[in-house]
């Protein structure tokens, strides 16, 4: 039995291992092999001389990749706040209303972000949704809130809000009710609650919710083309510019690599503690 | 420590609020595309159901379409096979990479989608594979896949492993087992992890834009079209793609619904 499953499992793993072997691990090699070209070749046969990483630091791109992670920090920080009390509800709370959430937040999923962006474009711009009609009813109009920093971390906040609130609720889900109810009865007050139980139970959702939100806000690029007019300019756009308008693979590679080496290592770290036999509720 | 109702209350209401906030742009959308004017401004003074009457009979958006269909829908059978397959080694059998392929299946899902895009274009390019749609089902495959053998293993987890080794003791072959009580048993995961790859698929942008090559799906047209200057047709085709994807998951819903109701004992 013992070896048969050994087996299988190696078998049944093969399809979706050796698919991500060639799409997934060999295009980023590649990228890599490329990001030590000279600049602007289309080819692996030069000498590779990294002039693109000095390119990447004396040209100020790091100003990109340095905002990138600020707005992705601040994004979380917010989110973290704005997504507790709904997730503490959907755990602890709610009892029917917690699917009707799950169902209304996880459809927003399946709705291209372009579309949704593109929305709050509407809803926000001068002659929009919110100024249009308080022009209407009030007669004064207001510059739309459109196209500076702060809308797109705003953005930020409204696309990657699932991905804090869904874990974050299985975090909140794990803290016991007793724990809670004993520190109650002991006299604890409810900021002492949060503080020494919730908080700390809660810990690992807290800890998935804020770095998948943190990795993919990183990489993002819709909120500040669409939103944000590019007054801050994401690194993913500057990749995409790199590959596209600048014609420089080797400096689009390079900066890719940079990213890449930011986000895998925050998520190879965060993948390597978790232990998802455990999160996912094996039987043992 | 009850919540009272008051807070209870106040958390619904709060609820409710972060669902309106998720759906306002839509709203928006929805109301863009039907007003008369081809210059949008809100009040909207005359609605009017015309765009939608040029967005379905344009044989711009019935070849988008077709493209979409196409991708979305080879991806979801794919994403279901691997699917399948993926789980069981996810979950079920104990073998020695198991830990290590557990984590590789997660980064993909991590990876910023635009550079996996771009690299996958480069990748094609070195291979002299010209882009085409056929070219962006392995594109989102790359992302996907991942997600519906995590969709499928959460079903895999509760997989009761003594029917397997049941099936084979009263003498079942290996093929036996599978078709009679593996996929059976995780049949509801495989479909949910189906009904995820579609609308994933068909919703995607980011690894669209570089890998579709000539070929180009409903969302790489809209945001084309969002970039280059606002075009009545934008929220309508935008707000047609919404409602299919609503269409679907409310009919999975339904259908889930019904069959709990049908077997109340399971």
């Amino acid at each position: 039995m013992q070896r048969r499953e050994r087996n299988l499992g190696l078998l049944y793993s093969a399809p979706l291992t050796i698919f991500l072997f060639l799409a997934f691990l060999a295009p980023i090699c590649l990228v890599a092999a490329f990001s030590a070209m000279p600049e602007k070749v289309f080819s692996l046969t030069q000498m590779p001389d990294f002039s693109a990483y000095r390119t990447v630091l004396e040209q100020g791109y790091w100003k990109s990749v340095a905002w990138s992670l600020f707005m992705a920090f601040v994004a979380t920080l917010i989110l973290l706040v704005i997504c507790w009390p709904l997730a503490f509800g959907m755990a602890k709370v709610f009892k029917r209303f917690t699917l009707v959430l799950t169902i209304g937040v996880v459809m927003t999923l399946f709705v291209s972000e372009n579309i949704r962006l593109f929305g709050w474009v509407l809803t926000l711009m001068k002659g929009g949704l919110i100024e249009g009609y308080w022009r209407h009813w009030t007669g004064v109009g207001f510059d739309a809130p459109l196209y500076n920093g702060p809308i797109i971390v705003f953005g930020l906040v409204y696309v990657y809000l699932p991905f804090m609130l869904f874990p974050l609720a299985q975090g909140i889900a794990m803290v016991p009710d007793d724990a809670r109810q004993s520190a109650y009865d002991l006299g604890a007050t409810r900021w002492q609650i949060l503080k020494e139980i919730d908080l700390p139970l809660a810990m690992p959702g807290i800890m998935v919710g804020s770095l998948l939100t943190f990795v993919l806000a990183a990489g993002a690029m819709a909120e500040s083309k669409l939103l944000g007019g590019r007054a801050i300019i994401t690194i993913a756009d500057e990749v995409q510019t790199a590959f596209t308008y600048g014609q420089n693979w080797p400096l689009g590679s390079a900066l890719a690599m940079v990213l890449i080496a930011i986000i895998g290592t925050v998520a190879i770290w965060a993948i390597s503690k978790a232990d998802l036999d455990k999160m996912m509720g094996r039987k043992a | 420590m009850k919540t009272t109702r008051f807070r209870s209350g106040l958390l619904v209401a709060y609820g409710v609020l972060i669902l309106a906030f998720l759906y306002l742009p839509l709203v928006s959308v929805g109301l863009a595309s039907i007003s008369k004017a081809r210059y949008l401004s809100f009040p909207i003074r005359r609605y009017a159901y015309g765009w939608y009457e040029e967005a379905v009979t344009s044989d711009t958006v019935r070849d988008l379409l077709i493209i979409s269909l196409k991708v979305a829908g080879l991806v979801t059978i794919l994403s279901m096979v691997i699917g399948f397959f993926g789980a069981l080694a996810f979950a079920r059998y104990s073998w020695r990479f198991r830990k290590t392929y557990q984590k590789l299946i997660l980064l993909p899902i991590f990876f910023p989608q635009t550079v996996l895009g771009l690299a996958l274009l480069m990748w094609f390019n070195a291979l002299d594979i010209v882009p085409s749609w056929k070219t962006a089902i392995v594109a989102h495959l790359v992302w996907i896949a991942p997600i519906a053998t995590l969709i499928v293993s959460i079903r895999a987890f509760s997989f009761d492993a003594a029917l397997e080794e049941a099936a084979r003791d009263m003498g079942a072959s290996q093929w036996q087992t599978l078709r009679e009580v593996t996929i059976p048993l995780l049949m509801p995961g495989v479909t949910s992890a189906g009904l995820f790859a579609f609308l994933l698929s068909w919703g995607n942008f980011p690894l669209s834009l570089f890998t579709t090559g000539a070929d180009s799906t409903l969302p790489e047209w809209l945001f084309a079209k969002m970039v280059s200057g606002y075009s009545p047709l934008v929220p309508t085709v935008g707000m047609l793609t919404v409602l299919t994807s609503a269409v679907l998951v409310l009919g999975a819903l339904l259908l889930a619904w019904a069959i709990r109701r049908l077997r109340p004992t399971d």
